[in-house]
């Protein structure tokens, strides 16, 4: 162990082996995130076909895209879809975690049983959710068959509700995940408090919704990010049960995007579309952003 | 190159292939035919191709063509092409020629006579840009056709109708004897293609062109059209209770009776053969719905993507010739149910519809079809307005007409 301290390395040089081994990453996280986004904003307000072109139209596209009648029907459908999947997702994943925490036998056996449908892709959920739901062959035969004749429950072919149809699957394919962050973080859970609350004679619920839950702050929000994202990028799950139908009465955004682009050979106005997802997206998460991380700084 | 990244990692997923044999010069060709009947009949291509002394590599692409388009498209634009591809004869690959990237048939062309040779000429028309010819017409396919189940028609006390009119007059029938009139599956394109049908039996030949040649809005919005989207609310109420998405799944309702009948392309009659019906006995059809007897001139043709070596550029060239030969033409329509692009083959092998289509084809009774006349843009536009048509009854005939005049005014 020497004595003297060496002049102190440059800021710079700190590490190095470190800072090199992430210059890929960096790269591509500049070049194909960041450029890209830059890119497709930028040809978004041109008259782009099927090749990228660059002939400025200015914000025809987006004329466009805010007068097609299947552009405000996915909006709609994401927002009706968005909120109900983000609040039933964390309130059944959470009752469901609550119960699994209640020291009950074959824990294991539930656990799995929960998070089973999460292994299965969006496609598969769909594909399945499609016959459950088919009037001739699903639920509502099955019940007809047990003699309510008149039972009727056909939402995947019923313009108004399709949408709840989609949020039946996309429920109980990602309520199982919700559920398994939400038992880790009860997990996380010192003994020790439960213990304190009991002395004082607080009932459970009062304890989870005034204790638990603001102690898990971090697991939410973990959880809210995982579910929002799943959320805005919903597609498969759409193509797989009713392909935007009936009609368009199902359509999502990025479905949207994706047909135009390569179906319809309209670069442009998919760009337009895609842009309006990022916007989106940024107005939800920059401000949260700027009181999580605006706060900790603080704090 | 603007594509690059995309396409890079597009074309190392499609690009597997296995390796053939050595001797010959290998050429991949792309399609989208992968359901039973269309692989029999691109063997029957491949087995003419390989007794030129080349080796096919099959590229099948499954998914139909919507899904394989976009791979092709990246695959030629990313700089990966293949030998061959397919596309619908038509707009689609219109860019691509633009662009410099498929290869110039004319000389071909013009050594082997296609001008004389194909038929009918529209179909070749449709090939040529600026007056070079860019790709092999392989066959035609029309979509104007009624198919019809004789034992639905049977079931509910009726005469098998001769027209859409008859046909919609016996709604009422079909539908008290618990039969859906008219199967039309949930994907956009059936209902879009149904009321292009329409147009074209009810209007005419001549309205068709002068809404989706000359893109007449005022026109679109008129009277005439009024008629065609009368009929278009007499169909989406006969198709009330199809519930089925696939063309194939709707066309399997009319082969069992479930369904009355169904407005699809010649394509469907593969289904019935399957299912091994007769035509005339088991099923009826009508071409341009019994009130226009007509035939689009849609169908498949092969693109040929500029390449830089030399023996795979010969190779194109020998496919090209296959294509069209008529041995080829002739063993390849059948089993795939399509009508040949040349006139002086024999057809004995066809069933009657094959024949009342062929006989129509004879007497030159053809129009160009949407593939050939519109933008994809547009007809994507034109199928969500009509899926929406089709699917929601709130959606009134006024509106519809008007927002169908829209598109067509600003129709490319």
């Amino acid at each position: 162990m020497s004595e003297t301290y060496p002049k102190r390395p440059s800021q710079l040089f700190r590490n190095l082996s470190a800072k090199i081994a992430s210059v890929p990453m960096i790269l591509t996280a500049v070049v194909v995130f960041a450029g890209g986004t830059a890119w497709t904003v930028l040809y978004s307000f041109t008259n782009s076909k099927l090749l990228p072109r660059f002939s400025f139209v200015g914000l025809d596209q987006y004329y466009r895209l805010w007068a097609a009648p299947r552009w405000g029907v996915a909006v709609e459908n994401l927002a009706i879809y968005g909120v109900l999947s983000l609040i039933f997702s964390l309130a059944i994943g959470f009752l469901l975690a609550a119960l699994l925490d209640q020291k009950i036998r074959f824990e294991d056996t539930f656990r799995t049983i929960f998070l089973y449908p999460f292994a299965l892709s969006f496609i598969v959920t769909g594909l399945v959710w499609q016959w459950l739901l088919n009037p001739d062959f699903g639920v509502q035969a099955v019940v007809r068959g047990l003699g309510w004749e008149s039972f009727t429950f056909n939402p995947l072919y019923d313009a108004s509700i399709v949408i709840y149809g989609i949020l039946i699957a996309a429920l109980w394919q990602g309520t199982g995940l919700v559920m398994c962050l939400m038992l880790a973080g009860l997990r996380g859970i010192d003994e020790d408090i439960w213990k304190a609350a009991r002395v004082d004679g607080i009932p459970m619920w009062k304890t989870y919704l005034f204790i638990v839950i603001p102690m898990m702050r971090p697991v939410f929000i973990t959880t809210i990010v995982i579910i929002a994202s799943g959320i805005i990028k919903v597609y498969d799950l759409v193509v797989a049960q009713t392909s935007g139908g009936p009609g368009i009465a199902s359509e999502v955004p990025a479905k949207y995007v994706y047909d135009y682009m390569f179906f319809a050979q309209n670069l442009g106005q998919g760009f337009a579309a895609s842009t309006m997802m990022l916007l989106s997206v940024i107005i939800v998460v920059v401000p949260w952003a700027y009181l999580e991380f605006g706060r900790a700084r603080r704090g | 190159m603007r594509y690059c990244l995309t396409t890079a990692a597009l074309a190392a997923g499609v690009a597997f292939m296995t390796a053939a044999a050595a001797s010959a010069t290998d050429l991949e060709v792309t399609h989208w035919w992968t359901s039973g009947g269309e692989a029999a009949a691109v063997g029957e291509l491949a087995k003419a191709f390989d007794a030129t002394g080349n080796h096919w590599v099959d590229g099948a692409i499954a998914g139909s063509g919507g899904t394989a388009r976009p791979i092709m498209i990246s695959r030629i634009t990313g700089g990966d092409p293949m030998g061959a591809t397919q596309f619908n004869h038509g707009r689609q690959a219109e860019e691509l020629v633009q662009a410099g990237l498929m290869r110039d048939l004319t000389d071909i062309a013009t050594k082997e006579k296609w001008t004389e040779i194909v038929r009918p000429k529209s179909l070749l028309d449709s090939c040529t840009i600026d007056g070079k010819i860019y790709c092999v017409p392989v066959n035609i396919h029309s979509w104007q056709w009624l198919w019809l189940s004789n034992e639905a028609f049977e079931k509910a006390g009726v005469a098998v109708p001769k027209d859409w009119n008859e046909f919609v007059a016996a709604a009422p029938a079909l539908e008290k004897a618990g039969i859906v009139p008219l199967a039309v599956g949930g994907q956009p394109w059936q209902a879009s293609g149904a009321f292009d049908v329409l147009l074209a039996a009810v209007g005419g030949k001549d309205t068709f062109l002068k809404v989706y040649q000359d893109k007449d809005a005022a026109f679109a919005a008129g009277p005439e059209i009024g008629k065609v989207f009368k009929a278009a609310d007499d169909a989406r109420k006969m198709s009330k209770g199809t519930n089925v998405q696939d063309w194939n799944q709707a066309t399997n309702m009319v082969i069992t009776g479930k369904a009355g009948g169904q407005i699809m392309g010649d394509w469907a009659q593969g289904e019935f053969q399957v299912a091994g019906k007769v035509a005339g006995k088991d099923y009826s059809c009508l071409p341009g719905l019994g009130l226009n007897p007509m035939i689009a001139t849609g169908g498949d043709a092969f693109y040929f993507p500029l390449l830089k070596d030399e023996a795979k550029s010969k190779a194109q060239e020998a496919l090209a010739t296959t294509l069209l030969d008529p041995k080829t033409q002739v063993a390849f329509n059948l089993k795939k149910g399509s009508l040949p692009v040349r006139g002086d083959v024999d057809l004995n092998a066809a069933n009657d519809c094959m024949k009342k289509g062929l006989d129509i084809l004879a007497k030159g009774n053809v129009m160009p079809w949407t593939d050939q006349l519109m933008s994809q843009d547009t007809q994507k536009q034109k199928e969500d307005l009509f899926s929406e048509f089709f699917s929601n009854q709130g959606l009134t005939v006024e509106d519809a007409q008007k927002r169908f005049a829209d598109i067509v005014s600003s129709a490319d």
